[in-house]
């Protein structure tokens, strides 16, 4: 395979895309498949052949908005539909040259606006089994090019270059990662996608391999050309079937097209990627319990270092990176590693995926350009929150991250002023709270979280998680002292401190960004026995009969 | 210089540390001479006296009646020591935490009753959903671990407060001992 | 022995050590009469950094790092006790207790018991934490052993033994979070496991959790010194 193949695949697609007046995208993502977006994509088919229009009627990818699905685009107009049904299919088809049927139609202003599609570029717009849409939106240029024209040693400073870094949360630069990797000692070398998103809230990962599963593979080929290594492994959660399935036609096509398996390209380059699929624990998405489950171990973390970029999988030096991660990859290789910086802050580079849910108009899956604010975000893509109701804060970082309040709205998306703000970037959950949604049992729920997921290795955490948990229990039950606040923040820094991987030692993170935004909150329950927001039931003594 | 006002409680314990107490022998002669039992199982007096100096308290909270009366004590009191593991950690009566009241009245009221099966209502206090420390209740002021605490920790805990000192107790007993 | 060993020197509390580069900061401390408190580690075993007692603080990093499994490093600055470190060590043992059901007056290994002495060296007189009392089994189906999950604090050295040293692996652990215990087999009774009844598991276990029947209390202390010794004979064959 050259490019000069590549464009030869491109040309026929578009051939043959070029064959129908128009299209109708229908979105085939979980979300709108639940709403049996699979039969409504029939019905407009039968339907286009019945009124004998010449109409390409196509299954793509996530759409974006999935609070308003079943999604559908037209084509040329490029029209969003929103709340399709099988019964409105002709009315659909009937439509296409004109306005779109009433009522379906989505006010798509902001929501589009301020996004930057990188990650996203395909979503929506290739049919996700289809590895030929993939080659015919510029797809495995970026490895091509890499196999060809670059050293791996070229293929790393195009990496550093970008400025990319990690889309897990902890945002290690990804060029420092694949260099380490690279320089480690020579022989077998693993390359490991982490797809065990599992942040409550956070479905970006998921609509990334349902979408365009090529993208994750052709950058975990660069990035295994790079580093030296011959073998992959795709980890994802068992929770994400459709996901899985679309990986592994996905592998299979790629396989099909040479762009896996040995001498790809035409190059001495051999590379082939398996798909692990895990056992629903949530702290296998950290990288030591990952690896332990791929070896087929109990899905524990280990104590860091030696890191996985020196010992990682069965011991050998392993790059891991997540799905989001490998899939910033092909553009920058395609473009450049300096067309990439162009986009974010000083030390945030390119743009970040958001699955924005919670107490807001616009439940959507986003691309936004570091640097945007947050209330360019919530008020602007989002939609603000409810009528009626005011905007109280937002969570990101998921369970390792903090509530961030309407005050400090304007602070722009980057790793550092998220930190600074008490709370993380973390995989790209963002969750809105309005003044219906009472911190300390958000605090709570978080908890509760990181109680049951705790692996058990460390003690911090197995047992610290479980008397933060009932100490936020009693609070919200009106039955605490202000010793017990006392207490729990106690617990926060050893749970914080000494807990042995990422999970314990973010644990508390939820507590102390509500303690230091809204500890009235906390005192309120404790002294007044009142939930302001109206959520917690508080517990009054039994009155002895 | 008037003594200092002591007050010895018994609650869910074995009585026990108030027998390692009495070990104190001959220098019990000596202690005599500057305290004053006010109030104990070992001294003749119904009622908590108002003003207690320093209250050792003998085991667990496990009834509504323990959970009255510690409070009272508190109260009352200006230092409140918890003295021995039932008082510090529930030990032995909170070995029936896991499986609830119900399970032991039974067997006690009950199962191993040849007559009157039945559990009493009255004179015997309600017992508690769990027994708890006594520190999970009201503030201790010092504690005391140990089953019992032995007659020379005691003496090295008294003799410390009373010239003023605070005494260093995981020197001198610890959980078990 | 290699020729050039290059040695490593560090400060640990203030005082000048030295250290072979494959030492961990535990081992050099306790060569240098220095003791850092530990519960998951044993001589003889891996170390899985678990129990988080042996936390130090190293100079120029603020993360806390475990010194069983920390190697040590040229002109390295550690820090073994302070108020930080005896503040976490502490809400550790009492995270401990509180866990399950531990009753040291009337335990198996009072006067034994390496959770109890180190409550006492490290000045915890009580548990601020309330106790959780979860119900939890005993499995006395083993004709010479007993395993009381009360008190089990689930240090996984009955695991690693069984594993590195007795070759069996009959011992691991289920469960995730509070809800781990430690089993043998497939959550098989220990008497109908695959157990080669050595007692290896037993003489690690550092609390009452794994006991012999029959051989209980003060004037019987565990012996799990014997590791050390046999890793050094196995290495001489």
């Amino acid at each position: 395979m050259n490019l000069e193949e590549l464009n030869q695949i491109a040309d026929a697609v578009r051939a043959e895309n070029g064959k129908y007046d128009y299209a109708v995208n229908v979105c085939q993502g979980t979300g709108c498949l639940a709403q049996h977006a699979d039969q409504i994509q029939a019905a407009i088919g039968a339907s286009a052949a019945a009124a004998g229009k010449n109409v390409q009627v196509r299954r793509v990818g996530c759409l974006g908005f999935c609070a308003a699905g079943p999604l559908a685009q037209l084509e040329p107009e490029g029209h969003l539909l929103k709340g399709l049904s099988v019964a409105r299919a002709d009315e659909v088809v009937s439509s296409l040259g004109g306005s779109p049927p009433p009522g379906l139609q989505c006010e798509l202003s902001e929501l589009v606006e301020k996004q930057v599609q990188v990650v996203l570029e395909n979503s929506g717009k290739i049919d996700p089994e289809k590895i030929d849409e993939y080659i015919e939106r510029d797809g495995y240029q970026g490895l091509v090019k890499a196999l060809t024209e670059l050293r791996p040693v070229d293929v790393v400073q195009q990496i550093t270059e970008s400025g990319l870094r990690g889309r897990g949360g902890g945002g290690y630069p990804t060029g420092l990662k694949w260099g380490m990797v690279a320089k480690a000692a020579p022989g077998q070398k693993y390359v490991i996608c982490n797809g065990d998103e599992g942040d409550p809230g956070a479905f970006m990962d998921r609509s990334v391999l349902e979408s365009d599963p090529q993208r994750v593979i052709e950058g975990m080929a660069i990035a295994a050309y790079a580093v030296g290594a011959s073998k992959g492994y795709i980890y994802v959660r068992a929770e994400y079937p459709l996901a899985v399935s679309r990986l592994t036609s996905g592998l299979r096509e790629a396989r099909r097209r040479g762009f896996l398996g040995n001498n790809i390209c035409g190059t001495p380059f051999d590379f082939d990627i398996e798909i692990r699929i895990g056992a629903g624990a949530f702290v296998c998405g950290e990288e030591t319990a990952l690896i332990a489950s791929i070896e087929g171990l109990r899905g524990v973390p280990r104590v860091r270092p030696p890191y996985p970029a020196s010992a990682g999988l069965w011991g050998k030096p392993t790059l891991i990176n997540n799905v989001e991660t490998f899939a910033n990859v092909p553009p920058i290789l395609r473009k450049g590693g300096a067309w990439f910086a162009k986009v974010g802050t000083a030390k945030s580079k390119g743009t970040k995926v958001f699955a924005l849910s919670g107490k807001i108009r616009n439940t959507a899956l986003i691309e936004v350009p570091m640097g945007i604010t947050l209330r360019e975000i919530v008020e602007g893509i989002g939609g603000g929150v409810p009528e009626g109701h005011s905007f109280k804060a937002v969570q990101t970082g998921g369970p390792s991250g903090g509530c961030i309040p309407a005050e400090l709205m304007d602070i722009e998306v980057s790793y550092e002023s998220l930190i600074q703000a008490g709370s993380m970037m973390g995989s790209g959950g963002m969750i809105v709270m309005d003044d219906s949604s009472c911190m300390v049992n958000v605090a709570k729920f978080f908890m509760e979280f990181c109680m049951t997921e705790s692996c058990g290795k460390c003690i911090p955490c197995r047992a610290g998680t479980v008397q933060m948990f009932e100490l936020l229990a009693k609070i919200c039950e009106g039955r605490a002292t202000m010793d017990d606040l006392d207490l729990l923040i106690d617990l926060c820094s050893t749970v914080k401190e000494a807990s042995l991987c990422g999970l314990g030692q973010t644990a508390p993170n939820p507590v102390l960004s509500t303690l230091r935004y809204f500890k009235q909150e906390y005192i309120e329950h404790i002294q007044n026995k009142r939930c302001p927001a109206g959520v917690c039931t508080i517990k009054h003594e039994e009155v002895p009969a | 210089m008037s003594k200092l006002k002591v007050a010895t409680v018994w609650l869910d314990g074995c009585s026990g540390c108030h027998m390692s107490f009495l070990d104190l022998d001959e220098r019990l002669l000596e202690l005599a001479e500057k305290i004053e039992i006010v109030y104990s199982p070992l001294v003749d007096r119904k009622d908590y006296p108002d003003e207690v100096d320093l209250a050792l308290v003998e085991g667990a909270v496990a009834s509504v009646d323990d959970e009255a009366k510690i409070r009272k004590i508190r109260a009352h009191t200006k230092f409140l020591i918890a003295m021995g593991d039932c008082a510090v950690t529930g030990n032995v009566p909170s070995m029936r935490n896991p499986i609830g009241p119900e399970a032991i009245l039974d067997r006690a009221y009950k199962e191993n009753a040849t007559a009157q099966q039945q559990i009493p209502t009255l004179v015997v206090p309600r017992l508690l959903r769990t027994v708890r420390p006594i520190h999970e209740h009201v503030k201790v002021d010092l504690h005391l671990p140990g089953c019992p605490p032995s007659a020379d920790t005691f003496y090295a805990v008294l003799s410390a407060l009373l010239a003023g000192e605070t005494p260093d107790v995981s020197a001198l007993t610890r959980f078990g001992a | 022995m290699s020729a050039a060993t290059e040695i490593k020197t560090l400060i640990i509390d203030g005082k000048d050590v030295s250290a072979r580069p494959e030492q961990t900061v535990l081992e050099v401390a306790r060569e240098n009469g220095i003791e850092i408190p530990t519960l998951c580690h044993l001589d003889g075993l891996t170390d899985v950094g678990a129990c988080r007692l042996c936390l130090i603080e190293i100079k120029g990093q603020t993360k806390l790092q475990p010194a069983c499994v920390t190697r040590v490093e040229e002109g390295m600055e550690v820090q073994s006790d302070s108020e930080r470190l005896r503040k976490h060590r502490r809400t550790i043992i009492e995270l401990l207790f509180a866990e399950r059901n531990h009753i040291c007056s009337v335990c198996v290994a009072n006067g034994n018991c390496e959770l109890q002495s180190l409550s006492q060296e490290l000045g915890v007189t009580h548990v601020r934490l309330p106790y959780r009392n979860p119900e939890l089994t005993v499995d006395a189906s083993h004709e010479r052993f007993t395993c009381d999950h009360n008190r089990c604090i689930l240090c996984t050295r009955c695991v690693r033994v069984c594993a590195e040293i007795e070759g069996a692996h009959v011992w691991d652990v289920m469960g995730r979070g509070a809800g781990c215990r430690v089993i043998t087999d497939l959550a098989q009774p220990w008497g109908e496991s695959s157990c080669t009844r050595c007692g290896k598991c037993v003489q690690v276990c550092p609390t009452g959790a794994l006991y012999e029947k029959g051989k209980v209390g003060i004037e019987r202390p565990k012996h799990p010194e014997f590791l050390p010794y046999l890793n050094l004979m196995r290495e001489a064959q």
